[in-house]
Parts: structure tokens; sequence; C-alpha cells
């Protein structure tokens, strides 16, 4: 379906990534780029008509801690805001149906975590099936290791190419500020590290990282008086594959086909960013997308570089954004990812005028 | 109102119950989206995509539980969305399932709110430790108590308003099979005697802790065509809807009657061309965990002046058989599954609209007003629905 308005990114702010935001609240942590967000195109909190954002409990170790967020955006007259126990992304897909339904024509949205005060692997086995797999404590860690071995057995992969794919990563990152990993060891040095969870060595996972982002929406006229080159949402779709592990083939992810298809993410792309938080993953990600050869692939650095959870994948959507802005990109996808072993997708295709 | 037209075209609950121990999380909630669905004369097939609203992860202990849920809520290949904003959350995520059918995105679209409040205890759950803000460990209760007494003091009402409240609300919970408290015995002097827990709420005059799942299909106008035709269930047409939230502290902020919760009204009321409310509604499921918040929030959402609130109880105005009912189903009062409460507000109304309520119907109710607050009395949502076709 067409979506009925046009909708674009016309600001985008991140904090710095880093290992631990330390003596930083999630409130302080974030204040500060969704101000950034807002300055870049001179605007306040009174102009945006509907705000929303993507967060997680089990990160803040707190019941309802998006509440002390709120603080974050000066809601105060009131504002009409929601919130998704999801990544920032899918806070993004809200705002966007909600200015397509006309209820809003602009927007705020942001992810962001802490990860650091957590043990972030053993927490993420928080999210699985309760009865029979979170009882075992399978880190995320371990469990995307039985996916990388999955891939290594059906020959989708070498290790190598894990290791080439890490080094792209790391050294585009190395052009990142905002990056927490920039630059990378040689290929050959990577491979002679030791495993952390066979055949996964440290350079294939993404680090821990606290951090976030904040994306503003606006749509039609709106978004020209804000923005000379907004980067306008030509197609945004998320879906969901099955939870359980041993259902899935693990060495794809069809939810990312599938909302690739549905999202428009046909043809050729200046750029893309995807959400891959381990090296192999990367893989599944374009080859499910169908990326072509040539498409500038995660120019940020992506995951690998810096992985805020609960804001990478709108990460990947802000950095899209941000070059179709600036002019060094024409048309661009950017893939949001959320689960376990990628089990729930968004794709987001942005285009300049 | 948004682009397009939406509509309710069914709901499903389940039966409220301290502990459902009978079913499995993924039990429970199926045993509402099933209903929902049958009630619209569809199978799961027929559902875009689901919208599902719970309170904190942490009162099951598991961390964003709606992936895990993607097959038994039958919604692999589909999209599956989460919404969280505290105590509002059954209200707003209604709202963002029909944003979907309002823009055009999907046609028939599944929404469900659901709590398994027996798994943890959520009195200690919601007592925050240091750091993150002043140790209350009080609970919602002794939060919201101060603000009581507040209310009790500008307004001048008398003090068994609540005791009021309570009875009502326990007595049409008898009306409805499905409500988690069945108190046939209960009498104004029960709950005056029943003990004082957070001055002035007795226990009595307080929420239980249920387990429980609430489920609507909204629809495109087509598809409730479509299932008024299968069913010869008429629809309840969405006329407005809206979200407001405010800062939990701020200078200025009146914590009696939030600005959050007027402008919500406001905004909802202007939608569905509702200028009197007291006049235009027929029936209202507002969300009142302690009695008190009965009269305070007939005064937020501008059914009575500021201070008069009281009035409306005292003088029956908000019984079944008033001017104003509230709370047929037997509220919040008789069934808290904090993230299922704000649907079961907005889902009763529909109920009320769609003539589904069975015993605790109200006869040629067309316009209703579902209400759910969440935070500090900080988070609001709010939907009007009618039976004529906007």
């Amino acid at each position: 379906m067409a979506p009925a308005r046009d909708v674009a990114v016309v600001s985008v702010a991140q904090t710095a990534q880093r290992r631990a935001a330390a003596g930083l609240s999630e409130t302080e942590m974030i204040q500060p780029a969704i101000r950034a967000a807002l300055d870049r195109i001179d605007a306040s909190i009174s102009d945006i008509g509907f705000t929303c954002s993507g967060s997680s409990d089990y990160l803040a170790g707190q019941a309802f801690s998006f509440v002390m967020t709120l603080d974050a955006v000066g809601a105060w007259p009131p504002i009409s805001e929601s919130h998704v126990e999801m990544d920032g992304a899918w806070a993004l897909y809200e705002a966007w149906v909600k200015i397509q339904a006309g209820h809003a024509d602009t927007a705020l949205v942001f992810g962001y975590s802490k990860a650091s005060p957590g043990d972030l692997p053993r927490v993420l086995t928080r999210q699985l099936d309760p009865y029979y797999y979170g009882p075992l404590w399978p880190d995320s860690v371990a469990l995307a290791g039985l996916q990388a071995r999955a891939m290594l057995d059906a020959g989708a992969i070498t290790e190598e190419e894990m290791a080439a794919i890490a080094f792209r990563n790391r050294t585009a990152a190395a052009d990142n500020p905002n990056a927490q990993l920039r630059g990378s060891a040689s290929v050959e040095e990577l491979l002679a590290t030791p495993y952390v969870a066979d055949p996964l060595r440290r350079h294939d996972c993404a680090p821990i990282t606290d951090g976030g982002v904040a994306v503003i929406l606006a749509a039609d006229d709106h978004a020209r008086r804000w923005s000379d080159r907004p980067a306008w949402i030509r197609g945004i779709d998320h879906r969901v594959d099955s939870h359980n592990l041993g259902a899935r083939d693990l060495t794809r992810a069809p939810s990312i086909a599938l909302a690739a298809e549905k999202a428009g993410a046909t043809g050729t792309f200046d750029v893309a960013e995807v959400h891959a938080p381990f090296t192999h993953q990367e893989r599944i990600v374009v080859d499910e997308l169908g990326l072509a050869e040539g498409t500038t692939l995660n120019p940020s650095g992506g995951a690998l570089a810096a992985n805020p959870v609960m804001g990478a994948g709108l990460l990947r959507i802000a950095e899209v954004a941000d070059r179709i802005s600036a002019g060094t990109a024409g048309r661009g996808v950017a893939h949001a990812t959320s689960g376990q072993l990628l089990q729930q997708n968004l794709v987001c295709v942005l285009e300049g005028e | 109102m948004g682009a397009n037209r939406v509509a309710v075209i069914g709901t499903g609950q389940t039966k409220y119950t301290a502990v459902r121990g009978d079913v499995s999380m993924p039990g429970l909630i199926r045993e509402a989206a099933y209903r929902a669905v049958e009630d619209a004369g569809l199978t799961m097939a027929d559902i875009d995509a689901v919208v599902i609203g719970k309170a904190p992860d942490f009162f099951e202990g598991m961390m964003m539980p709606e992936t895990y849920l993607a097959e038994a809520l039958g919604c692999v290949g589909k999209p599956l969305f989460r919404v969280h904003t505290a105590g509002s959350v059954g209200g707003s995520t209604a709202i963002v399932a029909a944003s979907h059918v309002e823009a055009g995105v999907h046609e028939r679209v599944l929404t469900i709110g659901w709590q398994q409040q027996s798994v943890s205890e959520a009195m200690w759950a919601l007592s925050f430790p240091i750091p993150f803000q002043q140790q209350l460990v009080a609970g919602a209760g002794g939060y919201f108590a101060p603000f009581i007494r507040e209310y009790m003091r500008r307004s001048n009402a008398p003090d068994d308003t609540g005791i009021l409240v309570a009875l009502k609300d326990r007595l049409n919970a008898l009306k409805n099979p499905y409500a988690h408290l069945h108190e046939p015995e209960i009498t104004y002097d029960s709950i005056k005697e029943s003990f004082m827990l957070w001055e002035p709420i007795r226990y009595s005059e307080t929420c239980p802790s249920s387990d429980g799942a609430f489920a609507m299909v909204l629809g495109s106008e087509a598809a409730a065509a479509q299932a008024q035709a299968d069913t010869g269930i008429p629809p309840a047409w969405v006329l407005g809807t809206s979200m407001r939230s405010e800062p939990a502290t701020a200078h200025g902020r009146d914590q009696i009657t939030p600005q959050a919760g007027k402008d919500c009204a406001a905004d909802v009321y202007r939608q569905a061309g509702i200028s009197d409310p007291l006049e235009d509604v027929d029936m209202v499921e507002m969300y009142v965990p302690f009695s008190w918040y009965e009269p305070m929030w007939l005064e937020n959402l501008g059914f009575a002046p500021e201070g008069e609130g009281w009035r409306l109880t005292e003088d029956g105005t908000t019984q079944m058989d008033g001017r104003l009912p509230v709370n047929c189903s037997g509220g919040v009062l008789s069934t808290n599954p904090i993230g299922a409460s704000g649907m079961i507000r907005f889902g009763e109304a529909a109920m009320q609209v769609r003539g589904t309520a069975g015993d605790h119907q109200i006869d040629g109710v067309r316009k209703a007003v579902g209400h759910a607050y969440g935070g500090a009395a900080q988070f609001f949502a709010m939907w009007v629905v009618g039976s004529d076709r906007p």
C-alpha cells in the first residue's frame, strides 16, 4: 500500500556511543541528543505533534523506567506521547503510522539504553521462552554461536569472511566520531585470537554500549520547512519470525525479506545500514535484503562498532537519513532487528528529492 | 478521527482471577485473542497485524515477551508491535492499533492487553528503590492517598463518597461473569469496617491484583461491514482517540486534576463532537483503581465542575440506572490485571455500544467513553466509541 502522506526524517542526533556512560542516568544520557535534534532545525518540543520512544525496563533495572526519561523531553505543558518496549526503530514506525493517520504532522522519536550496569548477555536470556529456554540461561553470544555454526556448516560463510566483516565495519567506524570501536586489527590478526563462543571470536560480537539516538519526522511541507533535503520515507514495514529456535532455519531470516518486499526495498541503493550485532548476521541480512554489489554497507561501522540496545536499530535509520540529507547518498535502506537471532525485523527505504 | 474510519468489530476476554494457574502465559493471551477473533466472525488468518500491550516486564519476569508469543498469537510472518505506557498502556495499545487502520496500513488489527500479576508482587514492584527516585516503599496506594486527601480538603466532599463508589462497582461486578471480585455479601458497612490501608483508602476501596487479558479486533469500514453481515453484531465506531503525558514532577503541576487529563479529554471530545460531556455521553468506563478516583476523574474529564464530582456519586448519577453510568463492568476496583485494565475500559465501552455487555448492558448506548491513566497520574489515554458511523 502506498503511504498517503510523504513523511521524512528531517533531523537526527546521537549521543557518544560508549562502553559505560558512567555517572549519568538514562535521562541525563539521552537529553543532549534530543536537544541537539531539535536545535538542528531550530525547533522546540512545542513544535512537535507526537513523541514516541523505545527502551527496556530490563536494561534500566527498573519497572516503568521510561517514566523518568520523559523528563528529557520537557513534557510541560503536556504532550501527545507514547512509548514502545522495542527498539526505537519501532517507535519511529508508530510515529510514522500516527502521521499517516492524520493525527500529527511532526514527531520526535528516540531510542536508548544503558546496558552497562548489568550483564547484557545474561539479561537478554530473560527474553527467551520462560518455560523451556529461559531456565537454561543460554546467553545471546552462545546462541549466536549456534547460528554461526549452522552457517559455517551450510557453507554460507567462512570464519575468514566473518573476520573481514568485522574489519570492514570497524575500519569504517574510524571516520565516525560517535562510534565506540573505531579501527580494527588486520583480518589475519583477528583470526589469530581465541574463540569466545566457538566459532565466534571477540571481533564477531557487537560491543556492549550505552547510548541513544533521536530523530525528528515531519510530513509534507513541514518537512520542507525544516530541511533543504529531507530524507523521505518511501516505505517501511516490520515482520516477525518464530521464537522457536528449533523450528527455524537459523541461516535464514525470512521476516527480513518479507518486510523488504512490503517496504518496497527493491532496486539499487547507494547506502545500506543493517543492524547485525554479530558478523555472520550481516551476511544473513544482506542476503535477505538482496543488496546489490556496490552498495555502501554500514559506513557508520554498524552495530559491530556501537550497539546501544533499543537504539541501534533507530541509529541505522538515522545514519542513512543523515547521508541523504548531506547529499552523499540519494537512496538508502535501513534495517533494524529485535529478539534473538534476527527474529523480528524492520526495513525502511529512504530517498532524497 | 483519523484519515480512514475504524471500528471495534470483535471483543474477547478471559475470566479474571488472582491466579490463573491453569494456563501458561501464551494460553492466557490466546483465550482472549481467540474470543475476540471469533466474535468478529474471523480466524487468525484474517488478522493483518497484532498490537500488544502490557505494563512492566518485571511483573512476569520476562523481558519483551511478545517475541516469544509470536506463534501463540498466530503472527509469524506478520507485524507484531509492543506498547508500554505505564497504567494507561491498555488504552494506548488500542489507540496504536486503531491508528494502523486509520492510516490505511491494515484492514484488521488484533490488539491485546494483558498481565499475569500472580507471578510477582506488584506492590513491591512499584516501590522503586534509591537511586531511581525518593523511596516511598508504599506501592501505588501509598503514592495516591495524599492526593485523595487533598481532593477531599479542596472539595469538602463527604467522607463516605469513596465507600459509595466501591459499593457500586463491586455490585456492578456481580453482573459481569468475567470480573475478578464477586462479593455478593458486600455492604456499605462492610466496606466502612474494612481495614484502612492508606488513609483514606480502605481495603475494600482498592483494586485487586489480577491475572487476565482483553482483546479486540479493529477493522476498517469494509471489515466492519463484513463483520456485521457475518455476526449480526454492529460495530462500535471509533469517534476519537487521544493520548497525553506530563512529567511526574513539574513546577505548577496539579496532581489532583492533572492538565494532561484535561487536555486528553478536550482533544477526544473535540474529535467526537462532544460539547457537553454529561449530556452527550451515555456511559463511561474510567480507570478507578482507588474509589475516590471516580469523583476526581469526573471533574478532570469534564463531567462535573471542579469540586463537584462527588455530588454525581452521592446522588446516584453514576449508578447503572443513573444519568451517567460509570464502570458497569465493576471497573478496576473489581478487576486489575494492570496491562489489560486500560483495554478493558476501552473494550467495555465498545461492548456497551455493540450491545454485547450482557447483564451489565445499559440500554441504548450511542456514545461511550473509555479512559485510562498511568504513572504518577501523568499518562492519559481516552477514546470515544459510538453506534453511528462518523
